[in-house]
C-alpha cells in the first residue's frame, strides 16, 4: 500500500495546488446601496393599532382568496402565508405589547434574488423585489434562502407560484401609493423615496427617544432593507431573528465566485485532467 | 488471464425483486397523485422547511452515493490504478441510475417541472449568481456523460454481432475509445463542481444554518465526504453483487478502497475541526442540545471505521469492510442530511419530518433503481470482470 | 315636598312600604342596578334582583344635596331620563333628594330655606351631587347661587356632607365650559373639596344608574367604591368603550366605515376611522345605554364615540380625527409573531424508524455472514 498512499498523497498536494492557483482569493463581494429610485416603507409599530385595514386592502388588491383555516369562519391568516402577502400580528416582550406589520423587506441585497436560478425573482426598478412566474420552476430555494422567511409556496395548488409582497408596483406605476399605506388610517406604514423614508426615521428617533428602540430596523441589517421599521420593543421580539450586517448572499458568491472565477476555474481544471489522462494513457497502466 | 464482465443471467422475477417493483410501482401511484393534488397534501413541506427528504436524501445524498463512478474515474484515469478497472463499470452503472433517480426526484420535487427545460435552453435568463443553476446544469449534463460512458458497456454485448444493433456496435465503440479522455474529463470535472456546490447552495441560507455547520469551506468538505463515500458505495455495491451473482469479490481491491476511504473521512474530520476553530465555533460542538449531539454522531462515525481498521490489522475481513463502507456511507449520508434539514433553522413554530407518502416515494424510488440495476446487470456485460491471476 | 322627607331615620324598604311603591318596580330598579354595576360594588354582589333589594332595603335612606354650578343640566336630565320605574314614584323614595333646584317643589327664598333645613337634619351626613364645573378665575364671579359665589356656596356645603359625587364631566373636570380659551377658570370638583372623598362619574352625560348605584353602595357600606386614580369608580370606568364594543370584531377584521351613509355605515362597521374614541376612552356605555332603550347610545346610532369622560379627548381632540391607541388592546384570538405550523406525524416517524432499524440490521448480518464465509487467512 505505500506507493497507493504515496500516490495518493501525490494527488492531495496536486489537488491542493490547483485549487490554490485557481481559488485565489477574490476581492470580497463589494456592498451593495439602494438603488438611486429606491422607494420603500417606514413601519413604526408605536403608531400601528392592529386594525388590518391594510390586511384588507391588500387581499383585495391582489386578489387573494380569504384564509378561513384557523376557525372556518373568518378570514384570520397566523402569518404570511399563500393567501396573505401581508399581515399583521401581535408581538410580546415581558408585559408589553406591540403589534408588527410583515411583508417583503425588499432587501437591497437579496438573498431570494441570489438564488433564484432563472431570475424569477429580481430587484427591478424602485428596487422593488419583483416575481415573474414564467421564469419560475418552483425549486422553493428562494424559501430556503429567506432571512424573513417572507417569499410562501402555493402548497395546495397544481400550478403553484411563490407569493409575496411587491410593493403594488402596478400602482406605483399608475402614480398611486401602495395599497397598506394608503388606508393605514395612523399612518403607522407611510410610503416615500427610501431616502426620504431613513432619513424620517431618524429625525422621529431623535425628537421622541424615549419613544423608540434606538435603532432603525433595516438600515444596515442584513445588507439593508428598503423597507424600515421603528419599535418601542426589541425586535427580536417582533420576530425579527437576524441583525448581522452582512448581507446574506455574501459569503457564498464570495466563495463560489472565487473558486470559479466565472468559467476559469472549471476549463483549467478540464485542461488538466485532459493532459493526465493523456500522459497516463502514454505511459500505460501503473499496475 | 483476465476474466472479461459479462451478462449474470439467471432468472429475472425473483421474490425479492417482485417486492422491488412493487414498492417502485407504489411510488409511481404516489407521484401521480401528487402531481394531481399539488405538493401539500401529499408530502409534510412547509414554507417553514421547502426542502424535504426528496431534496436532502433522494437528491443531496442520492447522488452522493452515486458518486462511485466518479471515485472509480479519480482512482483509474487519473491516478492510473489500472487494476481497479473491473470495478468502473459497476460503478458507471450505479452512478448513471443514481443521478437519474436524482434527477427524477427533482422534477417531482419542484412545483413547475414544466419549466425546467428553460434551464439548459434560455440561457440569456441564467443568474450566474445562483449556486442551484449550477447544480442543476451540472446534473443534467453530469447525467449525459454517465450514460455516454455507459454505452459502451451495453453495446459491447452486441459486438461482431449480423444485426442492426451488432453493426452500429461495430461502427460506434472504437469512437467511444479515441472519444474517452474526453468524456471521462467531463465525468471528473462535472461531479467536482456540483457535489462542491451542493455544499456551496446552503451557504446561502447562512442566518438559518447552525454554525456547526455553516462554513466558507462547505463546498471542500462537500467534495471530500463525496469521494469518501464514492468509495464506500464501491465497496457496498461490488460485495453485494459478488454475493448476489454467485462470483468471487475482489476483497485486495475493495480492501484498498477501504483503506482510501477512510483518509477521506480523515480528512474531512481533520478539515471540519480546523475550520471551526479558525472560526470560533467549536464551542458549539460542546452544548448540550440537538445540534452539539448531531455534531458528535456525525464526527464519531466518520471515525469508527478508523479506529475498527487501524487498531487491529487482523480485522481487514470482507465483512468489516463491508461494515466500514456502510457506516462511513451513512456518515456521509447523515452529514448531509444534517446540513440540508437538521441544521436549517427556519424559526420556531416550523417542524419537519418526512411524511409517510414522501417516504413512500423515496424508498420506491430507490428500489425501482435497485430493480433495473439488478435488469442491466443479468443483462448486459457490466460486472464480474476479474484480477489478473498474478497481481 | 311633604315634611316626611326630613325624617330619615327609617330604612329603604320602610319608605318604599309606607310610600307604596309596588315590589315589583322596585325589583326592576334593582336589576337595572345589577345592569349597571355588575361588578365591583357590594351591594349588587347578589346572584338575583331579590337579594339585591334584601341587601339596599336595609340601608337607611340617604339625604342627597344636588347643586347645579355651570351645567347645562343634562345629567338631571339623563336622571329624569328613568321611567322603569318612574323617577317621583321611586327614585324620590330610595334617595331622599332634599335639595335640587330643577324638580324641587319650593322656589326663591323656600328654596334657600330647603336647603339650609335639609343640612342642618343631616349635618354630616348627606351626600352632595354637584353638576357642572365650578368657575375659579376672579373670585368665581362668574357664578352666583343665591347671591353667593358658587365656589363658596361649593365650600359651604361640601365641607358638611358625608362624601361628594362629581356627576358628568363638567364636575368631574371641567367639561365643556374648560374647554378653549377656558375664560372663567372652570374647574372640576375634586381638585376644590378638601378631606371629603370625592367620586368622580364623568360623561356627557354619565349613566343614571351608575349615579344611583353609587349612592346606594354609599348608604349601605358607608364606603364609596374602588375609586381609579382619576377618582372614577372601578366598576363603570375601568374599562374603554373598545374593550366592549359590539362592533370590535370589525375592528379587528380591519372593516371600516369611511364615510357617514357609505355601505360600511350601513352594515354597522367599526366607526374608528371615522374618529371614534372608543379605543382611549373608559366608560360603561358600551354595556349599558341610554334612555333605557337598546342600542341608545352613540356608536350604537352609528355616530363615532366622542371621548366625553376622557379629560384629554373631549371637547380637545377633533371629533374626526382618528385616535392614537398607546396601548394594543388585542382579542385573545391575534396571531402571534410566533405561530405553531404543521406537525410531525408520528406514523411518519415509525416508517422511517422501521426502514432505517431493518437497514442498519441487514447490513450488520450480511457483513457477520460475509466475516464467516471468508477463509481463514
Amino acid at each position: 500500500m505505500t506507493t497507493d498512499r504515496r500516490s495518493l498523497l501525490k494527488g492531495f498536494a496536486a489537488a491542493a495546488a490547483t485549487m490554490t492557483v485557481v481559488s485565489t482569493p477574490a476581492a470580497a463581494r463589494e456592498r451593495k446601496k439602494a438603488p438611486s429610485d429606491a422607494v420603500g416603507l417606514l413601519y413604526d409599530a408605536t403608531k400601528c393599532v392592529g386594525c388590518k385595514a391594510c390586511v384588507v386592502k391588500c387581499k383585495e388588491i391582489n386578489a387573494l382568496q380569504a384564509d378561513r383555516r384557523a376557525d372556518k369562519l373568518y378570514d384570520a391568516p397566523e402569518g404570511l402565508n399563500e393567501y396573505t402577502k401581508n399581515v399583521i400580528q401581535l408581538a410580546r416582550d415581558g408585559g408589553e405589547e406591540s403589534y408588527v406589520k410583515k411583508q417583503c423587506m425588499h432587501c437591497v441585497d437579496p438573498a431570494c434574488v441570489g438564488a433564484c436560478m432563472l431570475g424569477a425573482l429580481q430587484k427591478g426598478q424602485f428596487g422593488i423585489v419583483k416575481y415573474d412566474v414564467e421564469r419560475c420552476v418552483g425549486c422553493r430555494y428562494c424559501q430556503m434562502a429567506c432571512p424573513f422567511n417572507v417569499p410562501k409556496f402555493e402548497w395546495t395548488s397544481r400550478a403553484p407560484k411563490i407569493i409575496k409582497c411587491e410593493l403594488c408596483k402596478e400602482r406605483l406605476a399608475e402614480g398611486k401609493q401602495p395599497g397598506c399605506t394608503e388606508v393605514c388610517p395612523r399612518k403607522a406604514v407611510i410610503f416615500g423615496k427610501y431616502d426620504e423614508l431613513l432619513a424620517e426615521a431618524h429625525q422621529r428617533l431623535s425628537a421622541e427617544p424615549q419613544k423608540y428602540v434606538p435603532k432603525v430596523y433595516g438600515e444596515h441589517d442584513l445588507g439593508g432593507t428598503q423597507v424600515l421599521y421603528l419599535s418601542h420593543i426589541p425586535f427580536e421580539s417582533l420576530g425579527f431573528r437576524f441583525s448581522g450586517e452582512r448581507a446574506v448572499p455574501d459569503v457564498q458568491q464570495t466563495v463560489q465566485h472565487g473558486i470559479y472565477k466565472g468559467f476559469a476555474g472549471p476549463v483549467a481544471l478540464y485542461a488538466l485532467l485532459g493532459a493526465v489522462m493523456f500522459r497516463n494513457r502514454k505511459k500505460g497502466a501503473d499496475e | 488471464m483476465r476474466t472479461q464482465a459479462r451478462p449474470m443471467g439467471g432468472p429475472l422475477l425473483t421474490r425479492s425483486y417482485v417486492v422491488l417493483l412493487g414498492l417502485a410501482a407504489l411510488a409511481f401511484i404516489i407521484i401521480v397523485w401528487r402531481f394531481a393534488a399539488g405538493l401539500g397534501p401529499t408530502t409534510a413541506l412547509s414554507d417553514g422547511y421547502p426542502w424535504g427528504v426528496w431534496i436532502a436524501f433522494d437528491v443531496v445524498t442520492g447522488t452522493a452515493l452515486a458518486c462511485g463512478g466518479y471515485a472509480m474515474a479519480l482512482l483509474v484515469y487519473i491516478f492510473n490504478k489500472g487494476k481497479y478497472h473491473p470495478l468502473v463499470r459497476p460503478a458507471i452503472l450505479t452512478s448513471a441510475l443514481g443521478y437519474s433517480i436524482a434527477g427524477l426526484s427533482v422534477m417531482i420535487d419542484i412545483g413547475r417541472p414544466w419549466n425546467a427545460w428553460k434551464l439548459p435552453i434560455q440561457v440569456w435568463k441564467w443568474n450566474v449568481n445562483s449556486a442551484l443553476l449550477e447544480v442543476a446544469l451540472c446534473i443534467m449534463a453530469y447525467c449525459v456523460v454517465l450514460y455516454l460512458e455507459l454505452v459502451p458497456a451495453l453495446l459491447e454485448k452486441y459486438k461482431g454481432e449480423k444485426t442492426t444493433i451488432g453493426r452500429i456496435a461495430d461502427r460506434v465503440l472504437p469512437l467511444f475509445d479515441k472519444a474517452l479522455i474526453f468524456i471521462v474529463a467531463f465525468g471528473i470535472l462535472l461531479p467536482t463542481m456540483h457535489q462542491s456546490s451542493l455544499g456551496s447552495l446552503m451557504m446561502l441560507t447562512g442566518p438559518k444554518l447552525h454554525p456547526l455547520w455553516f462554513s466558507p469551506l462547505l463546498p471542500l468538505l462537500f467534495l471530500v465526504g463525496c469521494v469518501m463515500m464514492g468509495f464506500a458505495i464501491v465497496v457496498f455495491e461490488a460485495t453485494f453483487s459478488a454475493k448476489a451473482f454467485g462470483h468471487k469479490p475482489e476483497t485486495p481491491m475493495l480492501r484498498n478502497l477501504a483503506k482510501l476511504s477512510a483518509w477521506f473521512s480523515a480528512l474531512f474530520v481533520i478539515i471540519r475541526v480546523v475550520d471551526l476553530g479558525v472560526r470560533g465555533s467549536l464551542g458549539y460542538a460542546f452544548t448540550l442540545d440537538t445540534y452539539g449531539v448531531m455534531f458528535w454522531i456525525e464526527t464519531l462515525l466518520f471515525l469508527a471505521p478508523l479506529l475498527i481498521l487501524y487498531t487491529k490489522t487482523k480485522h481487514y475481513s470482507l465483512g468489516n469492510i463491508f461494515r466500514q463502507a456502510m457506516l462511513l456511507a451513512f456518515a456521509g449520508a447523515l452529514y448531509r442530511f444534517d446540513t440540508y434539514l437538521v441544521a436549517f433553522n427556519p424559526g420556531p413554530g416550523y417542524h419537519y419530518f418526512p411524511a409517510v407518502p414522501e417516504l413512500l416515494v423515496t424508498i420506491g424510488l430507490v428500489a425501482g433503481e435497485i430493480a433495473i440495476y439488478i435488469f442491466v446487470v443479468k443483462k448486459f456485460p457490466i460486472v464480474g470482470g476479474e484480477l489478473p491471476a498474478h497481481a | 315636598m311633604s315634611a316626611s322627607r326630613y325624617v330619615t331615620d327609617f330604612t329603604i324598604a320602610a319608605g318604599l312600604e309606607r310610600a307604596g311603591v309596588s315590589r315589583r318596580n322596585f325589583l326592576t330598579f334593582c336589576g337595572k342596578l345589577m345592569v349597571a354595576a355588575p361588578v365591583g360594588l357590594a351591594i349588587t354582589n347578589h346572584l338575583s334582583p331579590e337579594a339585591v333589594a334584601a341587601d339596599i332595603g336595609k340601608a337607611r335612606r340617604p339625604s342627597v344635596i344636588w347643586f347645579h354650578m355651570q351645567d347645562c343640566t343634562g345629567c338631571t336630565e339623563t336622571l329624569l331620563r328613568t321611567s322603569q320605574p318612574d323617577l317621583a314614584d321611586l327614585i324620590l323614595n330610595i334617595i331622599s333628594l332634599d335639595y335640587h333646584e330643577t324638580v324641587m317643589a319650593p322656589s326663591g327664598k323656600d328654596a334657600e330655606l330647603a336647603l339650609q333645613e335639609a343640612m342642618a337634619q343631616n349635618d354630616g351626613k348627606f351626600v352632595c351631587v354637584v353638576e357642572g364645573s365650578i368657575p375659579t378665575k376672579d373670585n368665581g364671579q362668574y357664578l352666583y347661587l343665591a347671591g353667593k359665589p358658587g365656589l363658596q356656596v361649593l365650600h359651604e356645603v361640601t365641607s358638611r356632607s358625608a362624601a361628594v359625587i362629581a356627576i358628568g364631566s363638567c364636575a368631574s373636570w371641567g367639561g365643556v365650559p374648560s374647554s378653549g380659551p377656558n375664560p372663567t377658570g372652570a374647574t372640576g370638583a375634586v381638585s376644590l373639596v378638601k378631606n371629603k372623598p370625592v367620586v368622580n362619574l364623568p360623561g356627557c352625560p354619565p349613566n343614571p344608574y351608575v349615579l344611583l348605584a353609587t349612592v346606594l353602595e354609599y348608604a349601605r357600606t358607608g364606603k364609596v367604591p374602588a375609586l381609579d386614580d382619576e377618582h372614577r369608580p372601578k366598576f363603570a370606568y375601568d374599562r374603554t368603550i373598545h374593550e366592549h364594543c359590539p362592533r370590535r370584531a370589525h375592528f379587528d377584521a380591519g372593516r371600516f366605515a369611511k364615510a357617514f351613509g357609505d355601505d360600511g355605515h350601513r352594515s354597522g362597521w367599526c366607526l374608528y376611522q371615522l374618529g371614534c374614541k372608543g379605543p382611549v376612552t373608559h366608560a360603561a356605555c358600551s354595556t349599558r345605554h341610554f334612555a333605557e332603550v337598546v342600542d341608545a347610545w352613540p356608536i350604537g346610532i352609528g355616530a363615532p364615540c366622542v371621548g366625553c369622560t376622557e379629560e384629554k379627548i373631549a371637547f380637545k381632540v377633533p371629533i374626526f380625527d382618528t385616535a392614537d391607541i398607546p396601548k394594543p388592546l388585542p382579542p385573545a384570538a391575534y396571531p402571534s409573531v410566533f405561530g405553531e405550523h404543521k406537525g410531525i406525524s408520528p406514523v411518519a416517524t415509525g416508517v422511517a424508524g422501521l426502514v432505517g432499524g431493518a437497514l442498519a440490521s441487514a447490513g450488520l448480518i450480511a457483513s457477520r455472514k460475509l466475516n464467516d464465509e471468508e477463509p481463514k487467512e
